[in-house]
């Protein structure tokens, strides 16, 4: 078997690659679990496939284009009507630069 | 449904017969979830007036149609403008999408009356319908098993008779394996073959949404409503439709079937499911098929490749739960944006979701994605070509749809990695993009028999075939006549 040994760090640190918050028993029961998956896929490891082409989908389609005519999108209330917190005509967030605290709303 | 109206077909032509009224078709479904699905729990959400408005204009003759008058569930997967697309998740619990998907369009279009939106796993990603946020849907033949998943509540919604046909998904077999476990037929159509616009994504090069029903014409005939092009999908391929019901009761003459000996499991296969598709062998023996045996030498590790096709391209598509432009957002305190993110998914997402979105980060993470998503995508290559080639000499691959009937709740949750395994029949197909079709072929003995499926797997673009072959089978036997007792 092609080796698969996952560290707590490692999940740490896919973890914050993906943005996810995990506390800490769900690190560690991710970390088992993670080593059984990987370690299972990484079985495709065995087989000889150097001059195999990847392929990222089945289908002959490549570069389906349209005319080059203005559509209408969403209005703008529509594409805000699910947003958690806005000032239309924006998104509203945290504040993104700067350190002070609870900065939330 | 009654008895005589709960197929697609026969209650469409009722009400054109006027023998009944979509109004009256509609109400009885609508009653039959009232009363059955307090302990299905096949439904998120339920549009009755809605579903009667559009009855009602069927009945005064506003609305015509291939699907006029007749009683459709969704997957709650699919954007509707009316009520919730939650996609069985808290991080969409309140998400009330700005457009409808194109299938969804179509099927109103064509006269249909959408009773509901049901339960699925997380996202679409499961086996079983238990990774839903809200509730556990049942089987409807035995309420303490699980229906299948991911589409598990279109599949129990339409076995337990709270609708004439309903809609799914299927990413890695998420149609095929719940019409198996519910002795109802379903499609995976080939990718492209329906718009996936609106089908929130999953996986996006192996999602394909496609049809419930009882009978094989049932689904024949939905296919005709929701296939062809999309501008609104690229991948949707802009070939023409063939009228799928115009032949479908015309036997394939010269039926070759391919038995793969690759899907001859040694291990996890239910004796009973192997009887069964082996007396459906039988049959098609005694209808002049020729049985020939075909290699899908790369079989093996196709479970493995779809492990990381699929999470690798979940954990892009879900990167736009952000709590930003929709969805959940965290209510704790947070310093940064960063923290924002990443509180707001880990509150929104269950389980089995961060564990995909783990596994999808890891092997496209720097130094991994060489070994394990180009060496995936490389290993879709070699199984595309061994269908390729057993397609040379086989119409259609005849398999089990998935190695047991319907198991029992609570029973593989604790082990992702066996849950991942009871997908070895099906993901093959959507890696290599070709249709596929469950239906049912026998029962489990036992006090509460349980639906046995099998998969018929065919080239690219070979729906019609495929229901060809599907119709002999079904003609020659009565396994779509049997409902459970409910």
């Amino acid at each position: 078997m092609p080796d698969a040994k996952i560290s707590l760090d490692d999940v740490r640190h896919v973890a914050k690659l993906a943005r996810l918050s995990l506390d800490e028993p769900r690190l560690v029961k991710l970390t088992g679990q993670l080593e059984s998956i990987l370690g299972y896929i990484a079985k495709i490891g065995e087989v000889e496939m150097a001059h195999v082409e990847p392929m990222a989908h089945a289908l002959p389609l490549h570069n389906v284009m349209r005319e080059d005519v203005v559509e209408p999108g969403l209005p703008l209330e529509k594409v805000l009507s699910n947003a958690p917190d806005t000032d239309p005509p924006f998104f509203k967030v945290p504040k993104v630069i700067g350190g002070e605290e609870d900065s939330a709303g | 449904m009654k008895p005589d109206l709960d197929t697609l077909i026969a209650a469409r032509d009722a009400v054109a017969a006027k023998r009944v009224t979509s109004t009256e078709l509609t109400r009885q479904a609508i009653d039959r979830i009232t009363r059955l699905d307090p302990s299905i729990q096949a439904f998120n959400s339920t549009y009755a007036d809605r579903a009667l408005e559009q009855a009602k204009a069927v009945d005064s003759g506003k609305v015509t149609g291939p699907l006029a008058g007749v009683p459709i569930a969704l997957k709650d997967n699919l954007c509707t403008t009316f009520g919730t697309t939650t996609c069985s998740s808290k991080m969409l619990e309140n998400f009330r999408a700005p457009y409808d998907a194109t299938v969804v369009s179509r099927l109103e279009a064509a006269g249909a009356a959408i009773v509901g939106k049901t339960n699925l796993d997380e996202f679409a990603m499961g086996s079983s319908t238990e990774n839903s946020a809200f509730r556990t849907t049942k089987n409807p033949w035995d309420t303490s098993r699980v229906p299948g998943g991911s589409s598990g509540g279109s599949a129990a919604a339409l076995a337990a008779g709270m609708c004439c046909a309903s809609i799914g998904s299927d990413t890695g077999g998420s149609i095929r394996q719940p019409a198996s476990l519910c002795g109802i037929v379903g499609l995976k159509p080939t990718y492209g073959r329906v718009s996936r616009y609106g089908l929130v994504a999953f996986a996006s090069s192996l999602d394909q949404i496609g049809p419930f029903t009882w009978t094989v014409s049932d689904n024949a005939l939905l296919m005709n409503v929701i296939s062809g092009a999309d501008p609104k999908d690229s991948t949707c391929f802009p070939s023409a439709v063939p009228d799928y019901l115009a032949e479908i009761d015309k036997p394939l003459a010269n039926l070759r079937i391919g038995i793969a000996k690759e899907f001859n499991l040694t291990h996890g296969m239910d004796p009973e499911v192997t009887a069964a598709v082996n007396e459906a062998i039988a049959v098609y023996k005694k209808l002049g098929a020729t049985i020939v045996d075909v290699t899908l030498p790369h079989t093996e590790y196709g479970i493995a490749a779809y492990y990381v096709i699929a999470p690798c391209e979940a954990s892009s598509n879900l990167a736009r739960y952000d709590g930003v432009h929709f969805g959940h957002r965290t209510k704790e305190p947070v310093k940064d944006i960063i923290e924002l993110f990443s509180k707001s998914r880990g509150e929104g997402f269950g389980d089995e979701v961060k564990r995909r979105i783990m596994i999808g980060t890891y092997a496209l993470s720097t130094g991994y994605a060489e070994k394990f998503y180009v060496n995936a995508l490389k290993m879709r290559t070699l199984i595309k070509q061994d269908f390729d080639d057993a397609f040379k000499s086989c119409d259609v691959i005849l398999s089990p749809t998935s190695p047991t009937a319907a198991f029992k709740a609570g029973e593989k949750t604790g082990d992702p990695l066996q849950m991942y395994l009871c997908d070895v029949f099906t993901v093959t197909c959507n890696i290599a993009g070709i249709p596929g079709l469950s239906l049912p072929c026998g029962f489990t003995s036992g006090e509460k028999p349980l639906p046995i499926g099998m998969q018929l797997l065919g080239p690219t673009f070979s729906e019609d075939k495929l229901f060809r072959v599907a119709r002999m089978y079904e003609a020659a036997t009565d396994w779509h006549k049997r409902r459970p007792a409910l």
